[in-house]
């Protein structure tokens, strides 16, 4: 792949996923819509307000956009950067169909999960920086949650590469042919489980979104941010969530396999599903209180994921000698 | 006086939880005293949504002041206009048809139902946030509240703040399908209401926060003079319609739901299950409505004709959040001489500074969401 080609190629990918972002937004309050007995947007563009996400766009844009004079005015500006540029370059190795990815390593799932963990850095940065305080207490609440739910979510990771044996996505697609992950007995049920409750944790999906828990802490971290900034961490949160989707329909559920045909719908298709479940959860459920959460992770999903991970490891190094 | 927030001792860190806040039902300040995210201490500032209503009595006539306080906590309209008029007709030694003392039991109770309603949904949000679960329990309340006002609109011609209790009576009569529309209603209430226990009941997370939380022990209730569905979460049997009654109050049958623990959880049980017991009175009272006049005074030619004998006397309801009373004072004009409204909201935030202490910033926002205050019944 020339740099050219390869540049087209990030462009277009960048784009998609901005656009498929855009309309997952327009999506979930369609769907909290039906959910709540409402209807949802509907003027912005009919039929059924199909403009309302580019008109938020624009909207946000023209805000003012502020920095408080007593924050540290580089780091408040570089967080969102920082959060939305992190979130979208874990897309570069996720494996759309079987055959292309636009960084094509076989290490593409470490690489994944070590760039979903520098998201903390960025909101974290991003309350700390507004020197505000319901800012700062959500962004030492994210610290905890975020770096603490970073074990179970690599741990559940880990299982379908320990199953397959390698790090590389399109090896684990390929393994699934014979039988997707999430069918696997115990381990892949336990670890598709502990990988999306940790999931929801590492993007701030309630029941786990204390960092911007608004009825206590009012917006959290994004409480100083307006405008575009603010965009950009809700930009970052559903991208998180895209790439969430994405991963689950990849490493469980058996990516461009499916039966009929095979190929990229299938991935749309399980992505779709999988968001629709995380949307499912976030308009029906309360939200945790921080310590309830930290004993949930420490106490249930990382001795689970830990387990689990020992389960599928014997398993492998029985069949793999 | 503008009080400033300093922090005092290291480590320690003051947080200004309102006045504008999601979460603080209205305009209320919290100054929390944070040592990590445990509470240590707090002190709540009142008085953002001062109306001087108590002083503006005194310059209105008595026929004037109903709808006045019906905008005094404004969840629960008819309570408060309810609490000024039995006073005034013990003043003037004023009595009320049955008929009418029925019809305000009626538009009371089921007031209590939609006040109820809105405490559960706004519940939610403080448990669940604007952009979640706890907003999807906040629009399915408010949509069957929204059943309640819209009976209300076609027997009042008003959606909320009725203006159905006045001296001497009741403004409006029912029509002839109210009764049938009244039971409907309940049914589908009723029957919301229980699917949204069984839900909620259901629900681990709903339980994990409010179990244990915010306990209000007996001793601290009686202490600070709280009432309604906050006392008798505590165990304390007291409720004004069965203890004191007032209207016809005494000719129905229903039951005072208490709880065991005093916590956020059994607030909300109470809460619950008076909805339920509010509907069981519309019914009789709507089965039992006697036929006669809707009230009993002939219609002044001024407000100013109406001039109670001097004295005064102190008449409390029980409103959906507590007992809500009424000191008038006459002096023989057509205005009162002083007003004073003892507020049910006034007495139950008295417990935050003792409840909160001890509890994280999230348990903060449960409790004071289970206390159910409405600012403009604290500040007036």
């Amino acid at each position: 792949m020339s740099f050219l080609e390869g540049f087209v190629q990030g462009i277009v990918l960048l784009g998609s996923v901005l656009g498929v972002v855009a309309y997952l937004t327009w999506f979930e309050r369609k769907f909290s819509g039906r959910l709540q007995s409402r209807i949802g947007p509907y003027w912005v563009g009919r039929p059924h307000g199909w403009l309302q996400p580019i008109a938020d766009g624009l909207k946000l844009l023209a805000k003012e956009d502020l920095t408080p004079l007593k924050g540290d005015g580089l780091l408040f500006n570089l967080a969102p950067v920082w959060v939305v540029v992190i979130s979208f370059l874990g897309f570069a190795f996720l494996p759309f169909t079987s055959n292309w990815v636009l960084v094509n390593i076989d290490l593409g799932l470490l690489y994944f999960s070590a760039f979903g963990s520098l998201i903390v850095v960025g909101v974290f940065v991003a309350g700390w920086s507004s020197n505000n305080k319901y800012a700062l207490i959500s962004a030492l609440r994210t610290a905890a949650q975020m770096v603490a739910y970073e074990i179970p979510l690599v741990l559940s990771l880990l299982v379908p590469a320990v199953l397959v044996g390698s790090l590389d996505f399109k090896d684990i697609v390929e393994a699934q042919r014979e039988g997707w992950f999430v069918f696997f007995p115990f381990v892949g049920q336990v670890s598709i489980l502990v990988f999306l409750l940790s999931a929801l944790a590492e993007g701030n999906r309630i029941p786990f979104d204390l960092p911007e828990a608004e009825s206590e802490l009012v917006a959290g971290f994004s409480v100083e941010y307006s405008g575009m900034k603010f965009a950009y961490f809700y930009l970052g949160e559903y991208v998180h969530l895209l790439a969430v989707s994405l991963l689950t329909s990849i490493l469980f559920l058996g990516g461009p396999d499916g039966p009929l045909f095979q190929g990229g719908i299938w991935v749309a298709i399980k992505t779709l599903a999988v968001f629709v479940g995380i949307l499912w959860i976030r308009w029906s459920f309360l939200r945790l209180r921080i310590d309830q959460m930290m004993l949930l992770n420490w106490k249930f999903l990382t001795p689970l994921g830990l387990l689990n991970l020992l389960i599928a490891g014997l398993w492998a190094s029985l069949n793999y000698t | 006086m503008e009080e400033r927030v300093v922090e005092r001792e290291f480590g320690e860190l003051a947080l200004n939880m309102g006045p504008q806040h999601p979460s603080t039902h209205g305009v209320f300040r919290l100054q929390l005293h944070l040592r990590g995210e445990t509470i240590v201490k707090v002190v709540p500032h009142i008085g953002y949504l001062h109306r001087g209503v108590e002083k503006l009595s005194e310059t209105l006539d008595y026929d004037m002041l109903p709808p006045v306080y019906e905008r005094d906590d404004y969840l629960s309209p008819t309570s408060n206009s309810l609490a000024f008029v039995l006073a005034v007709e013990r003043l003037a030694e004023i009595e009320v048809p049955r008929r009418a003392s029925y019809l305000r039991i009626v538009v009371a109770e089921l007031q209590r139902i939609a006040s109820h309603l809105v405490w559960l949904g706004t519940f939610g949000l403080d448990l669940g946030g604007a952009l979640g679960g706890g907003a999807t329990l906040f629009l399915y309340c408010f949509r069957e509240r929204e059943r309640i006002l819209d009976l209300m609109e076609s027997l009042t011609g008003t959606r909320f703040h009725t203006n159905m209790n006045q001296i001497g009576g009741v403004r409006y009569d029912v029509y002839p399908e109210f009764d049938k529309e009244v039971i409907e209603t309940l049914n589908y209430i009723e029957n919301r209401v229980r699917e949204y226990r069984e839900a909620l009941d259901a629900n681990p997370v709903f339980l994990e926060r409010t179990k244990g939380i915010g306990i209000v022990p007996p001793w601290l209730a009686r202490e600070v003079g709280a009432s309604g569905p906050v006392l008798r979460g505590s165990g304390i049997q007291y409720d004004l319609r069965k203890n004191k009654p007032y209207l016809s109050y005494p000719e129905f049958e229903f039951e005072v739901p208490v709880g065991k623990e005093g916590d956020v959880y059994d607030r909300y049980s109470v809460r619950v299950e008076e909805m339920v017991e509010s509907a069981r009175i519309v019914r009789q009272a709507i089965e039992g409505l006697p036929e006669g006049p809707i009230h009993s005074r002939k219609p002044l030619k001024s407000a100013t004709l109406l001039k109670p004998p001097k004295k005064d006397v102190y008449v409390a309801v029980e409103s959906p959040r507590g007992e809500l009373g009424m000191y008038v004072v006459s002096d023989g004009s057509s205005k009162p001489y002083r007003v004073k409204v003892r507020s049910p909201s006034f007495s139950n935030i008295a417990l935050i500074p003792h409840i909160l202490p001890g509890h994280l910033v999230a348990d903060a926002v449960a409790i004071l969401g289970s206390l159910d205050p409405v600012f403009g019944d604290v500040d007036r």
